[in-house]
């Protein structure tokens, strides 16, 4: 055998640069693909927020610096029986509110759900609401209660039912039914078009064989549809309380905050304060005090959207 | 356990029939395998006698009584489905005593029947386990426990292996036939798989486009298929079809294509020169000298047998070897199909012309 040993290249890996070993180093661009999103965050989340809270500890006004006040501002807000009156309100808007939008959305997930005829444009047709621009729709619904054009006031007298036009807006009560109204209205097309797409996820065969195992109508939605849907309704549902307890521009443009603060909500009540009122602190303190009511509805979707142990794959315990 | 009675069953969905009048007898305790191509509308009826399709026009009855218009809660049926539909927030113990639980049995009722359901499947030590935490196998038998649980008088089946690897689709195979003959509970059992409703079934029904085609023993219908479609559907390899003439002068044989002489032992009647359809199944050819000549194309050797593809007339046969014959392709052979085993075909309808 005549045959000679092929010289070998030099193995050159170990003699690349600094740069062509970066280059190639999975956390290093994965580092990079991160930092748009993270620039975001910081500059669009974590720095006002933390600004909000800064400001919440001084008496900053619009035009002047302010003097680190520590808790005055809360204090001040303790005291205030107006800060009170909107939590109070935030609270029963949130709470009426998302109540209404879980039921009107569930049944309507499980109406569009069945065969009907139509049901594409149905379907279309639920999420109109979603789709209007919300100060739109909240103006439409100030000429729907308005104290003297309102079609409904109008509808009622023609049909005879009233003598004089209902004071919607001008009332506390009919006020709060009003712009809780139109946050039902508004609100219903997110929760029905995603339980909607959690209900497809159920798989037909179970339905037939919770049948054949001797399930009526209502055992089927409690014991197959009602548990397989629990994830989705917890992801929802927090996000429609979230929405909710944070809404600014439906009660901006309806009643701002009237008759006498009864629909004040305290991001609308932050809003007077610190940019018409000019009280930066004060109204950066009611902004931060939502902090605890968002953190605690954050944790009780937290429990409530732990990996159920029937999703989870491996685990034998 | 009950007898099953389907009588001129149709179904259309909307103007569209899918089931041409079924009419099925089954006795109490046997287990019949409906089997056929998709789209033969074997599960249609499956699902027909288990309540979840209506029947348009026919009776089913279960023992003696009309289902027609009964739920199928009140049917007193159990079905294994193909997905096998456990309800997957659900455990073992509780996806099998959801139904007694749903009848509002008492828990202790609830356990005992779990518990006894489990051992006879090799459950027990799953009971606590969710659907996901499950092998293929297991989900199958726990699908089946779910049935047993309820001790109904008829059990369906729809194609509940199919979803299983093929090892284990023998093993559960022969699992469900083994506590078929220990329950001795009346099943109906969906198929397309052709060596399942052999191996499984006391009694088969073959389904193609909506009709019946032929209904037996398994090997009746291998032995005897009443048409072509039976004959080419049942066994594996399929059996070999060859297109020609009966001839009768003296001698009853059969003119294969490019004059092929193949033997027939008898012929029917008036049947001289009418076209046919020979059937010879692969393990009915032997060689032998005063064989067909046939060349070979492709030879596959399994161990226990081989398989040999072979041009048989210019037509492509396949036949099955036990013995350990040298073959090698491009030889020639003589292929004799065993006179007495042969099937005869009328070429026009299909129809099985010999005894």
């Amino acid at each position: 055998m005549a045959d000679v040993a092929i010289p070998r290249a030099k193995p050159q890996m170990t003699e690349a640069g600094a740069w062509a070993q970066l280059k190639h180093n999975r956390n290093w661009l994965g580092f990079w693909f991160m930092v748009p999103a993270m620039v975001f965050l910081i500059f669009f989340l974590a720095y006002p927020l933390g600004l909000g809270i800064w400001l919440s500890f001084t008496d900053t006004r619009i035009g002047r610096v302010g003097q680190f006040i520590a808790f005055e501002n809360y204090e001040w807000l303790w005291d205030d029986s107006i800060f009170w009156l909107s939590v109070f309100n935030t609270l029963l808007y949130t709470f009426v509110a998302s109540a209404f939008k879980f039921g009107i959305g569930l049944y309507l997930a499980l109406l569009l759900n069945e065969h009907m005829p139509f049901k594409a444009m149905l379907r279309a047709m639920v999420l109109i609401p979603f789709i209007v621009p919300t100060v739109l729709s909240a103006l439409a619904f100030w000429w729907i209660f308005d104290s003297q054009f309102s079609i409904i006031s109008w509808s009622l007298k023609q049909l005879g039912l009233i003598n004089q036009n209902i004071n919607f807006l001008g009332d506390t009560t009919w006020a709060r039914i009003c712009v809780i109204f139109a946050n039902i209205w508004r609100g219903v097309p997110f929760v029905a078009i995603t339980l909607l797409a959690g209900l497809q996820t159920v798989s037909p065969s179970l339905y037939e064989a919770a049948t054949l195992d001797g399930a009526t109508r209502w055992q089927n939605f409690r014991y197959i549809t009602y548990p397989l849907l629990t994830p989705i309704i917890a992801v929802v549902m927090t996000f429609s309380v979230l929405f909710t307890f944070t809404d600014f521009q439906l009660i901006w443009a309806m009643t701002r905050g009237g008759p006498v603060n009864a629909t004040h909500l305290m991001a609308t009540l932050s809003y007077q304060r610190a940019i018409i009122a000019g009280q930066l602190g004060e109204g950066a303190a009611i902004s931060s005090a939502m902090i605890p009511f968002l953190l605690a509805a954050i944790m009780v979707s937290w429990f409530g959207l732990q990996r159920r142990k029937w999703q989870q794959g491996e685990n034998n315990d | 356990m009950s007898s099953v009675q389907i009588r001129d069953v149709r179904k259309s969905f909307g103007n569209f029939e899918v089931l041409h009048g079924v009419t099925i007898p089954i006795e109490d305790g046997q287990f019949v395998v409906l089997v056929g191509p998709s789209g033969c509308g074997k599960s249609t009826l499956l699902r027909m006698l288990a309540g979840l399709e209506n029947i348009t026009s026919g009776t089913i009855s279960i023992g003696d009584r009309v289902v027609n218009n009964v739920q199928p809660k009140e049917r007193d049926i159990a079905m294994v489905f193909q997905n096998y539909a456990l309800y997957p927030h659900m455990t073992v113990a509780d996806n099998m005593g959801f139904s007694l639980k749903l009848r509002n049995a008492s828990s202790d009722e609830i356990n005992k029947r779990v518990k006894r359901a489990a051992e006879i499947l090799a459950l027990s030590p799953l009971l606590d386990r969710y659907p996901r935490q499950l092998s293929g196998g297991q989900r199958q038998r726990v699908a089946m426990g779910r049935a047993i649980v309820r001790d109904p008088q008829v059990f369906l089946f729809d194609e509940p292996l199919s979803n299983l690897d093929a090892k284990l689709r023998v093993a559960m195979r022969t699992e469900i036939k083994e506590l078929h003959q220990r329950l001795k509970t009346t099943t109906v059992y969906v198929t397309h798989d052709q060596i399942e409703a052999m191996t499984m079934a006391d009694k088969i029904v073959v389904m193609h486009d909506g009709i019946v085609e032929q209904m037996g023993t398994p090997l009746e219908l291998y032995d005897k298929p009443d048409n072509q479609f039976v004959a080419g559907f049942i066994g594996s390899p399929a059996m070999n079809f060859l297109k020609g003439h009966v001839r009768v002068n003296g001698v009853a044989s059969f003119e294969g294509p490019n004059g092929v002489k193949l033997p027939l032992k008898t012929a029917p009647a008036n049947s001289d020169g009418r076209p046919a359809v020979y059937g010879v199944r692969p393990e009915h050819f032997t060689i032998a000298d005063d064989g067909a000549e046939a060349e070979i194309i492709v030879v596959e050797p399994t161990g226990s047998e081989t398989q040999v593809f072979a041009k048989l007339g210019g037509e492509q046969v396949v036949a099955v070897f036990r013995e350990r014959h040298q073959f090698n392709p491009g030889d020639k052979v003589r292929l004799k199909p065993e006179p007495s085993l042969v099937h005869l075909f009328d070429d026009a309808t299909g129809k099985r012309m010999n005894a």
